[in-house]
């Protein structure tokens, strides 16, 4: 599963992580987060974030 | 008004601008003016830390004239792409032909998109460091403080932090420091600037502070784009953004309705009785009466929102519509609310209110109270105990 980057505010959704504070589970790909999901921090779309390349 | 030293080589060279009463287009009253600061840094290189809105292009110019040609300046520093700091780019390049554009690269691109200037651009990253000579500038990229393209500059040897937009306040004064102004004034603008301005950045806020934390780099002053300077304690703005950032608040609530022929006025003024018979301070605003920008100042250090409003075509009145879209906007952390407001036949204000209240991410945390036309006595007795009831809620 690949970790997301917010591309306005830099934050990092993780998908081991999720966004439980916004009823996303641990363990939710990036993929399937729901089409009104939006940046925890900086409240844009999914749109606006690109995949992380694993170093 | 002169140009200013604030340090040894370092000039504010920014402009006044005493008259301005809306920001952001109408979305900020200032009721007290603003200031644009620009510094100028002399060392065997020059620099110039941010510029003013375009209208206030001549007067930079000439304050900078006082101190150096402006045609000299080696490199301008864009912390921010905003108009009120970058308006007097155009302006100052066709002087400063060779001046280097130095700032982040979504900076670049922003500014691109406002001026379209062929310029020199040198794009830096947080850590970047630029030698001027004695003195040193070191940058840390700071994306959505406020917006992305947002950076600090930070002066190494004078340990000076230009954080742009953080840490200011749109406050006009003759004065440039924070020890020679009204603390409650200073205190009331900076709150006012966070309240309407940062609230939804809370969370960056918070890690941003602690990464400079964790850098151990001492500040001896902020010196922020808007206002005065803090010079004598810096500490206390941090402080003030951290408990703010945090989402402190104290046992307060703040009663806002908008009315048509005032029978949601009386319910209001009734919860506010009720609010304060349990012991919990509380301001009352009619949202048509008073400034939006200072109302939601109040709600910066407020528990608990009470949203009023009559019913009109069967939702909200447009004010009240408008009001609770910039709270959307705002998404308050760790407050609680309820809705009120009188109707005639089938309601709908309270139910847009709630709607609106669940989406700015505020806890609803009784259900709502309604009259039909005018509150009878024994609906106004309900209104009080409505108001004391939410009062417990929030001691």
């Amino acid at each position: 599963m690949d970790k997301y980057r917010c591309t306005v505010c830099s934050y990092i959704y993780d998908p081991k992580i999720g966004d439980p504070d916004n009823g996303v589970k641990p363990g939710t790909p990036f993929e399937n987060l729901p089409a009104d999901w939006v940046c925890p921090e900086c409240g844009v779309g999914k749109d606006m974030f690109e995949k992380v390349s694993e170093v | 008004m002169p140009a200013i030293q604030i340090y040894k080589d370092i000039y504010w060279v920014g402009a006044i601008d005493w008259n301005v009463r809306s920001f952001h287009g109408h979305t900020y009253s200032t009721k007290r003016g603003t200031t644009y600061n620009a510094y100028l840094i002399m060392d065997e290189k020059i620099a110039l830390v941010d510029t003013v809105y375009g209208p206030f292009s001549d007067e930079m110019i000439e304050r900078i004239k006082e101190i150096v040609d402006p045609q000299k300046i080696d490199y301008i520093i864009a912390n921010h792409v905003e108009t009120d700091h970058s308006g007097a780019l155009p302006a100052i390049k066709k002087i400063a032909k060779n001046a280097k554009i130095i700032c982040s690269a979504k900076c670049k691109d922003g500014l691109s998109r406002h001026y379209y200037g062929n310029w020199d651009y040198q794009i830096v990253k947080t850590g970047d460091t630029l030698k001027l000579g004695k003195k040193t500038l070191s940058f840390l990229e700071a994306p959505m403080i406020h917006w992305p393209d947002s950076m600090f500059t930070y002066l190494v040897e004078d340990q000076i932090l230009m954080p742009n937009d953080a840490f200011g306040q749109h406050y006009a004064t003759s004065k440039r420091f924070d020890d020679e102004v009204n603390q409650f004034e200073l205190m009331d603008e900076a709150a006012k600037y966070y309240a309407n301005i940062l609230i939804p950045l809370g969370s960056l806020i918070l890690k941003k502070i602690q990464e400079v934390q964790k850098m151990n780099i001492p500040i001896k002053m902020i010196a922020p784009s808007h206002g005065i300077i803090w010079r004598k304690d810096p500490a206390k703005i941090i402080n003030a953004y951290i408990d703010w950032a945090s989402n402190k608040t104290k046992p307060k609530a703040v009663v806002v309705f908008e009315t048509m022929w005032g029978a949601t006025e009386k319910m209001a003024r009734k919860i506010t009785e009720g609010v304060t018979d349990a012991g919990i301070e509380v301001k009352l605003f009619d949202l048509n009466q008073t400034d939006r920008t200072e109302i939601i100042k109040e709600m910066l250090d407020a528990k608990g929102y009470l949203i009023g409003c009559s019913t009109h075509d069967n939702d909200m009145l447009p004010n009240m519509g408008g009001f609770l879209t910039f709270l959307k906007g705002l998404k308050p952390k760790n407050r609680i609310a309820a809705a009120f407001g009188s109707y005639g036949w089938a309601g709908g204000a309270v139910k847009g209110i709630e709607e609106a209240i669940k989406e700015s991410g505020v806890e609803l945390a009784q259900p709502s109270i309604s009259a039909r036309y005018v509150p009878d006595e024994n609906e106004l007795k309900n209104c009080y105990e409505f108001g004391k009831e939410f009062a417990k809620k929030i001691k």
